[in-house]
């Protein structure tokens, strides 16, 4: 800041005591909901979001089938009181933004060519928000898509830098998104490498966008063992229960 | 398979070949503009206006201003408001009905480019703090898509604020009208990535064709506002970095040869 008060950092630490390159603390669960062909619950930080996959199943309205592969839906859904103040039901939008760049973000994962004239159909609902909620959104989709056992070529791992007090940082929390000079979420495939999502506002210069993405894909790798885990312990568990 | 997927196919094809030259459909270098052209104060009954074609593309965008109530959080700074129509007149594709996901995020993109950049110092637009403030509605007609309608959408937005009047005089507030406090001009570049090549300002059918696209928003001192990948297609690390250098220098040439002549004097940096 101008007037040379850091109010973002202390002792080098951020507000709530990470380091520039940290995540908040994640916890993620496969496989949550009953009726659900795949799901997941993840908590990142403060958010907590559930996802839900349906499908491969009957496209309705009809009219929307595609006869030579599937067709991937996504509706993220903030709840009303998933806000500090209620936010009116319904999509509004941000949140018709948000669907259209998440859904985009896993398509080119799943193997749609398997399932002609079908929807999958991913439903995320925000119960809590911490800033980060479409990157969250995006981590429980790809469990829950995997949950599922629809075919991918990886997951799709998403989350996001910014820049606060004119520092590069991973993962922002609520108050550093609402102050802080830039916001850039990102989703990226980390077995191949490959961005699927990349959105900014704020302002950065070439050279700190070039950084942030560094930390950014250090990141995702973080979150995509976490994801990983997720599943491995899922199954673990219903082999357990069969026996 | 419908009829426009066959078709898509068909370009597919074309544009492989052309790119295995470096060459494009319409013979323009990989990183060069159709033509462009602005007019701005077009239309009279909006405080500021502008008609800008890009190729084949025409966009009509209206300036309208009015007092009206801050947001809570935000009670000394004017309000800008964005809204793009994707209106059935401009392409067959185009259906009527409420804005899409399309229309939804074109606009979304157009109104971070403006405020993100800080490019109105919205700040000298509070009447009475925490009562009122200047409303700024920027309201975006789609007329003919021939493709880059966001680039269009987003130049036309910038030209019009550029020589937007504020109505004192309608509202009693100033014996002048003044023009807007225009402190940055953002400029939005948007690229399709094919087979590991970039190509600026998409025509409809090279954006048919691809599946990812990128927009990169940036200002004048040639740092970045925005940015936005559409398209469900990956991009590797390099590419993107690639593309954002790109959109910065194709941002600049643009604003230096459109948007500098419509301003009686340039701030400085």
């Amino acid at each position: 800041m101008a007037d040379g008060v850091y109010t973002f950092f202390k002792d080098g630490l951020r507000l709530d005591g990470r380091r520039k390159d940290e995540l908040r603390p994640l916890k993620i669960e496969a496989g949550v909901l009953k009726r659900a062909d795949g799901s997941c619950y993840l908590e990142h930080g403060g958010n907590k979001v559930m996802a839900a996959v349906y499908g491969p199943r009957e496209v309705h309205p009809r009219h929307l089938h595609n006869v030579t592969q599937a067709i991937v839906r996504y509706k993220y859904n903030m709840a009303s009181f998933s806000v500090d103040e209620r936010k009116r039901p319904g999509p509004d939008r941000r949140s018709i933004e948000i669907s259209k760049v998440s859904r985009e973000a896993m398509e080119s994962v799943v193997l749609k060519e398997r399932f002609p004239r079908t929807a999958i159909d991913v439903f995320v609902e925000v119960l809590q928000s911490d800033a980060g909620t479409r990157a969250a959104g995006i981590n429980a989709a790809s469990v829950a898509m995997a949950d599922a056992g629809i075919p991918m070529k990886g997951l799709v791992t998403s989350c996001a830098f910014g820049k606060i007090d004119g520092e590069v940082v991973l993962d922002l929390c609520k108050e550093e998104d609402n102050y802080g000079e830039a916001d850039v979420p990102v989703a990226m495939i980390p077995r191949t490498g490959d961005i699927t999502m990349i959105q900014m506002d704020g302002h950065l210069t070439f050279d700190e966008f070039k950084e942030g993405m560094k930390l950014a894909i250090r990141g995702c790798d973080q979150i995509y063992e976490l994801q990983r885990e997720a599943l491995i312990e899922k199954h673990q568990n219903d082999l357990k229960a069969k026996e | 398979m419908s009829d426009n997927d066959i078709l898509t196919e068909i370009y597919r094809d074309q544009m492989y070949n052309l790119l295995q030259r470096q060459e494009r459909g319409d013979g323009r270098a990989l990183d060069e503009y159709r033509e462009i052209s602005i007019e701005t104060g077009v239309l009279e009954r909006a405080e500021g206006s502008a008609i800008v074609t890009i190729g084949d593309s025409k966009v009509a965008v209206g300036i309208k201003m009015q007092p009206g109530e801050p947001f809570p959080d935000t009670p000394d700074v004017g309000v800008i408001i964005t809204n793009a129509e994707l209106i059935p007149l401009a392409s067959p594709t185009f259906e009527s009905g409420p804005p899409g996901e399309v229309a939804v995020e074109l606009a979304r993109v157009v109104d971070r480019g403006v405020r993100e950049s800080k490019a109105i110092d919205l700040k000298k637009l509070c009447l009475v703090e925490g009562e009122k403030v200047w409303l700024i509605f920027i309201d975006i007609h789609m007329l003919d898509h021939g493709g880059n309608l966001l680039d269009a959408a987003s130049l036309g937005a910038i030209a019009a604020l550029l020589t937007t009047k504020i109505p004192n005089k309608q509202y009693d507030l100033a014996e002048e009208d003044e023009p807007l406090p225009i402190v940055d001009i953002p400029v939005a570049v948007s690229m399709i990535e094919l087979e590991g090549n970039l190509l600026v300002d998409p025509d409809h059918i090279e954006e048919a064709v691809a599946s990812t696209q990128l927009t990169i928003i940036s200002n004048r001192d040639g740092t970045l506002s925005g940015m936005q990948k559409m398209g469900s297609g990956p991009i590797s690390l390099e590419l993107l970095e690639k593309a954002v250098e790109l959109g910065i220098r194709k941002g600049q040439e643009i604003r230096e040869k459109y948007l500098y002549p419509l301003m009686n004097e340039i701030p400085r940096l």
